[in-house]
């Protein structure tokens, strides 16, 4: 198991050095942003000098050479337009997109794993055709199509939600989030459900292929045999032969729920890390978006990391298959 | 009534879109306490689908249509799901044929020992797992304490099936249905299988249904004999009778194909043709495609008769008054 997490952790380390070549070279051929910084009128000289200031003088690979080192060294450069280290300001944002990403998470799994175990208990029903039929509905509709129309519908026609920001934070038990309130939860709703229909959609098709195909199994016929109750057949034996599959792919949706955000949190104007990302490609804020990609890649191994771990606690075969390497 | 279990005229369908599949057509037969009925026939002959039944776990497109399933003189066919719940595995066990599918891989050994207990006695945790760890002791597992604590795949398929068989065992049950349990090991642990059942079905008074396609298997084991063909029983009677003097053609080309003793150097024989397809039986015989006796007659529908005392064949021509091929 060590051997295997150490392992594990390299190849980690890897991806993310590719992955900051990849990201540096990327963002450094999008336009000047002095251009954009700079008054109009600016002299040759005060650009020249701004350029020095910002280091953007220098060879691409000294560049690249200065920023790895601070990135070393938690600075992943100072944003052109805050003045302020980028890490900072998107670790500001990040508790918004979390809670985001967190709550449709949420969603995912209250609706998605007992509506595909419906539909997978009863595909032959009315009922468990119309989950089969809703989910391709949220398969493929357009997220920003869904998100205005939510916003129509709940927002303007209704007036049950506010479509847009995020209520203020507060904190309690160490905890600051904003939906300690009635009001944050209000302001959390359309954003979260727009970012969690896709999800709900994918985990509804995930339980149902799992629970017809576990339904087949030996052991289940084996465990009714035993006189065990529908419930803990289902519950138990198939439950946990599924959600296998099911933890590992919300993990990694967990990830993309995160990068996903951007259209969501643009849409709906929630302050977290995507609506900020955009707006920093629009003024040119290299280091913005440096430290934006390579936190999303950062986030997106660890999590994949920690579904692996959590893989081989769920499937005792893959511990076994460990202790032998 | 000394019957433990007595199955009249059992049919048992499958709706399925192709048409109806008469797995079990008109079955009928019983098993004394303590007795061991051999349940024969090829594979499709509907062995596995009369020993679901038995248990009332065919499921839907499958239903029992008609007949009787009387255990201990009460009929089941009809009784809500949970008295069948209270039956299982508790009063009629079954063991399946594929061992390394009929435990759940992802629980313990004494997960699926416990619930087996306290599905049907309301005891506490310490006093089932006790009870596990007699009944492993009982089939032979050696160390049953550590072995309770491991998972299905730290098992060889021999041992995995004496923890099934040690389920079955567990609240002493009147009657076990055993599908081909041995089919799937080796020799060897096949032959201590079948000497340990028949050891613990003559000390306890349980009745045992062994199904399988290997007359051999039986011919040791059975006090009476079941050969059926295509949802049909063709033949039934004491196993001597049977194996001795067989009167239908399918029984006889079935002795033919088995290996013995007095025939060594013979070439083994085969029954000519194939089984055939349930879907579109002929009327009258469904053997008839195949059997070198066929005649005009045989394309009636046929009933069981009485030949000789005891002993039952569904057949025209029946090899009354000869020694066996
Ligand atoms: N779920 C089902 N749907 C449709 N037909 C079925 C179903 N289950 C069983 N059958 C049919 O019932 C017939 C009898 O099957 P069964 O499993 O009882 O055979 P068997 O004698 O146990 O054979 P084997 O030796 O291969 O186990 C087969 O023709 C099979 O196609
Ligand atoms: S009834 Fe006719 S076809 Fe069928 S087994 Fe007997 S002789 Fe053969
Ligand atoms: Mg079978």
């Amino acid at each position: 198991m060590t051997v295997y997490l150490i392992r594990r952790l390299m190849q980690a380390m890897l991806v993310l050095a590719v992955m900051s070549v990849l990201v540096f070279l990327g963002v450094f051929a999008i336009g000047d942003p002095i251009e954009i910084l700079i008054a109009a009128d600016a002299t040759q000289r005060e650009k020249e000098e701004a350029r020095i200031a910002l280091g953007l003088d220098r060879p691409l690979i000294e560049q690249y050479w200065v920023f790895v080192q601070n990135a070393l060294q938690g600075d992943l450069g100072r944003s052109f337009v805050f003045n302020m280290s980028a890490l900072q300001v998107i670790l500001q944002r990040f508790p918004a997109t979390f809670e985001l990403a967190m709550v449709a998470m949420l969603w995912t799994v209250l609706f998605g794993i007992p509506l595909g175990l419906w539909a997978g208990l009863k595909p032959d029903s009315f009922s468990g055709k119309s989950i089969m039929a809703g989910s391709i509905l949220g398969f493929s509709l357009p997220s920003f199509w869904v998100g205005l129309m939510l916003i129509m519908t709940f927002a303007v026609v209704l007036g049950w939600l506010p479509s847009t920001g995020r209520a203020e934070p507060e904190t309690h038990f160490g905890i600051t989030s904003s939906l300690w309130t009635a009001k944050g939860w209000s302001h959390v709703m359309l954003p979260s459900i727009n970012l969690a229909l896709g999800q709900i959609a994918l985990v509804i098709r995930l339980t149902r292929a799992g629970v017809r195909e576990a339904m087949l199994m030996d052991y289940v016929k084996f465990a009714r045999a035993k006189g065990l109750s529908q419930r803990r057949v289902i519950g138990v034996h198939v439950m946990k032969n599924i959600m296998i599959p099911i933890v590992t792919v919300l993990g990694l949706e967990l990830g993309s729920l995160i990068a996903f955000a951007v259209v969501t949190e643009s849409i709906f104007a929630w302050p977290g890390m995507g609506k900020l990302i955009i707006d920093s490609i629009n003024l040119l804020d290299r280091p913005i978006v440096v430290a934006y990609l390579l936190m999303t890649v950062f986030l997106v191994i660890f999590i994949n990391f920690a579904v692996d771990v959590l893989y081989s606690v769920l499937d005792p075969r893959v511990r076994l298959k460990d202790a032998g390497a | 009534m000394t019957e433990t279990l007595v199955v009249e005229r059992l049919q048992t369908h499958f709706f399925t879109k192709a048409g109806v599949v008469k797995a079990v057509d008109d079955v009928s037969f019983s098993v004394g306490r303590g007795k061991v009925l051999g349940l024969v026939g090829e594979s499709g002959s509907g062995k596995s689908v009369t020993g679901f039944s038995i248990l009332g776990l065919v499921d839907p497109p499958g239903r029992v249509v008609s007949g009787a399933i009387r255990f201990k003189g009460e009929n089941l066919v009809g009784r809500s799901e949970d008295d069948w719940r209270r039956l299982r595995g508790a009063r009629i066990a079954m063991i399946f044929q594929d061992p390394m599918m009929t435990l759940n891989p992802v629980l313990r050994i004494d997960t699926q020992m416990i619930e087996a207990v306290q599905a049907h006695e309301p005891v506490s945790k310490d006093v089932a797992r006790q009870r596990a760890r007699d009944a492993l002791g009982q089939v032979g597992i050696p160390s049953p304490d550590e072995r309770l604590r491991s998972y299905p795949h730290q098992f060889s398929g021999g041992m995995r099936q004496r923890v099934a068989i040690a389920i079955a065992l567990l609240h002493k049950p009147d009657l076990i249905v055993a599908d081909e349990p041995t089919t799937a090991l080796d020799v060897t642990i096949q032959g201590q299988i079948l000497a340990e059942v028949q050891t613990l079905a003559r000390t306890t008074g349980t009745s045992l249904i062994w199904i399988t396609h290997d007359l051999s298997v039986v011919a040791g084991l059975a006090d009476d004999i079941c050969v059926m063909y295509a949802g049909k029983v063709v033949e039934q009677g004491t196993v001597d009778a049977v194996l001795d003097h067989p009167l239908h053609p399918y029984t006889n080309g079935l002795l033919g194909s088995v290996p013995s003793r007095n025939k060594r150097g013979q070439p083994l024989q085969q029954i000519p043709g194939m089984t055939p397809s349930v879907l579109k039986l002929p009327p009258g015989c469904a053997f008839q495609a195949r059997c070198a006796r066929v005649s005009a007659a045989c394309a009636e529908p046929i009933a069981m008769q009485e030949f000789r005392p005891e002993q039952f064949a569904r057949c025209i021509h029946p090899h009354r008054d000869e020694v066996p091929a």
